[in-house]
């Protein structure tokens, strides 16, 4: 006996997509291997959407190839719909039905009789922590429940590929952490996940292999840590008293070799990329305040999509106009 | 990949489920009809003279077919909700039957404005109505607005389908439903309206349903509505099944 399945699940070459004039999506390669976490890393309106509903077989691909599971997607829908599941960017979950009953309806939509119907639902609630609020109206659930309930629909088919999209977005930090909790079990029995996002540290938490794009194209890809190392480590941001005060700070800095990575004009506010870890902090603030440099406020924070952006285009991440169509 | 049938009984039974849990949709199948015969009965009643018959015989009629065409609205915003809401979506990722999304609703808002109807026979036996005919008219009458009941539930899918978002939709469907109940036959004798509104009051499908299950009910004449009725709805249906069918099938290929 031979065995047919592929040590990569998701296998996309130069998928194009353009909706009238509007390039969304321009020549995207993406490979996942078997059981690991690509996450797509992008700003609103980058295309992350429009990627994975072209994976998904919910939107027509204009040009490129994508297999799912070893499916075409594009030659097959039917048979690729049962290697995947998708938790879209909406809660897809019916408030007027019980939790039970979402997941029954969806088991016996995607074919199961209805003795496996039940069986499957009471043990997708058990695994993501619903069982007490199994029969009550999905509408009276918090937004992590939801998402939760969501994410056992998904997995309704025991699908071999996860799409995720913006799994946490609007989530409480405790439900996040939920959510993660969850989906790296899945991975670990398994399951292989492509997820978008909008945050770095989901990708970071997650993700085996980052996929970053913008404007419909894939800017970098890597690993986390490779991702890291081109953007650098934590940043260090200082406010300052005024205009003048931070053309001197920008001065004093540049004159230690510091790179700086920021500077907002209107806030008043410059900054730089820490290379040597914590003690640097004090450092930097010391010599500063010693030049006279008045120091209004201090932040500490880790790259944020909107640094990798700027390292990696030169630009900071475009409030987009083109949103609705991702 | 013939599912409609099995696919087409769980969305039926999910629609069904709704209007039990949901107070708005009850109240749309129960008090509001009650409403419209009291009010009608009496604030019209005393003034409206119908020839051949009493008002509240003429008016039953009238209500009936004016509460199964707002059946349309509750079809298209439930399913503009399930848009909305991306509980769609996740349908289209099922390997499902999709013509059963609009199948099993349609199905059960139909069966929800005929029990609508039946609410409003009780109410209305109450207030003054005596309906005349036999048990043939009115599994005639009943056959009749079972139809039209479909087809204008298909036309609120329809509708659903080509403006998904439940607040425009509200809107647009008052400015198509309204006057099509009430430029209508369903209230007044539309010979008594100004020429050009009264040959678009006697012609379109709302009115062919309200003449036709009156006939069937009074001692009225039917003058071809019945037929017309029928014709009406299956023309709906004909135009308005396609339609949802292509459109369904436009997703993913676009």
């Amino acid at each position: 006996m031979t065995t047919v399945t592929s040590e990569t699940a998701i296998r996309a070459s130069g998928l194009t997509k353009s909706f009238g004039d509007v390039k969304a999506v321009v020549g995207v390669d993406i490979e996942v291997p078997r059981a690991t976490v690509t996450a797509i890393l992008g700003p609103n309106g980058a295309g992350k959407t429009t990627v994975v509903r072209m994976l998904t077989t919910l939107l027509k691909i204009d040009a490129g190839t994508a297999e799912v599971g070893g499916v075409n997607v594009a030659k097959d829908p039917n048979a690729a719909r049962l290697k995947i599941g998708l938790t879209g960017q909406d809660t897809a979950v019916d408030e007027l039905l019980t939790g039970r009953e979402n997941l029954i309806l969806i088991a016996r939509l995607t074919r199961l009789s209805k003795q496996e119907a039940i069986r499957r639902a009471d043990e997708l609630l058990t695994r993501f922590d619903l069982h007490e609020a199994a029969d009550r109206n999905a509408g009276t659930y918090s937004g992590g429940m939801r998402r939760r309930l969501d994410l056992a629909a998904s997995m309704i088919a025991d699908p071999e590929v996860l799409f995720l999209d913006e799994p946490t977005t609007g989530l409480d930090p405790r439900s996040r952490i939920d959510i993660w909790k969850k989906i790296e079990e899945l991975v670990a029995g398994g399951t292989t996940v492509l997820l978008t996002t909008q945050y770095l540290d989901e990708a970071d938490e997650l993700a085996d292999d980052i996929v970053v794009i913008d404007h419909g194209t894939v800017i970098a890809r890597g690993t986390s840590d490779e991702l890291k190392d081109r953007v650098g480590g934590q940043r260090l941001e200082f406010k300052v008293s005024g205009p003048e005060a931070l053309d001197h700070a920008a001065e004093k800095l540049e004159a230690q070799n510091v790179e700086i990575v920021g500077r907002d004009e209107r806030e008043h506010r410059i900054t730089v990329a820490l290379t040597e870890g914590a003690t640097q902090v004090a450092r930097l603030i010391d010599s500063l305040e010693f030049e006279g440099v008045k120091i209004e406020e201090v932040f500490v924070h880790r790259p944020t999509l909107d640094d990798v952006f700027l390292t990696l285009t030169g630009q900071h991440v475009a409030t987009d106009e083109e949103e609705s169509l991702s | 990949m013939s599912h409609v049938f099995g696919d087409t009984m769980l969305l039926f039974r999910r629609s069904v489920t709704h209007t039990f849990r949901s107070p708005e949709i009850l109240v749309g199948v129960t008090v509001s009809p009650i409403m419209f015969v009291l009010i009608f009965r009496y604030v019209f009643g005393g003034a409206i003279e119908i020839a051949g018959t009493s008002y509240v015989n003429f008016l039953m009629a009238g209500i009936f077919i004016q509460s199964i065409s707002f059946g349309a609205l509750t079809t298209a915003m439930s399913l503009a909700y399930d848009f909305e809401k991306g509980i769609v979506e996740r349908f289209f990722t099922l390997p499902m039957s999709r013509p059963a999304i609009v199948i099993g609703r349609t199905i059960a808002d139909a069966i929800r404005a005929i029990f609508s109807v039946f609410v409003m026979v009780i109410i209305g036996y109450i207030v003054g109505y005596r309906p005349v005919g036999g048990p043939l008219d009115y599994l005639a009458a009943l056959g009749v607005m079972v139809l039209f009941s479909f087809a204008i539930s298909w036309v609120g899918a329809l509708l659903a389908i080509f403006i998904p978002n439940p607040e425009a939709l509200q809107q647009l469907s008052f400015v198509i439903i309204l006057p099509l109940t009430f430029v209508s036959s369903a209230f007044v004798d539309p010979a008594t309206m100004p020429a050009g509104l009264q040959a678009f009051a006697e012609n379109q499908p709302v009115s062919q349903a309200v003449d036709a299950v009156r006939s069937l009910t009074t001692d009225l004449p039917a003058d071809g509505s019945i037929l017309n009725s029928i014709l009406w709805s299956i023309g709906i249906l004909v135009v308005a099944v396609p339609t949802v069918g292509w459109a369904f099938r436009r997703v993913g290929s676009r």
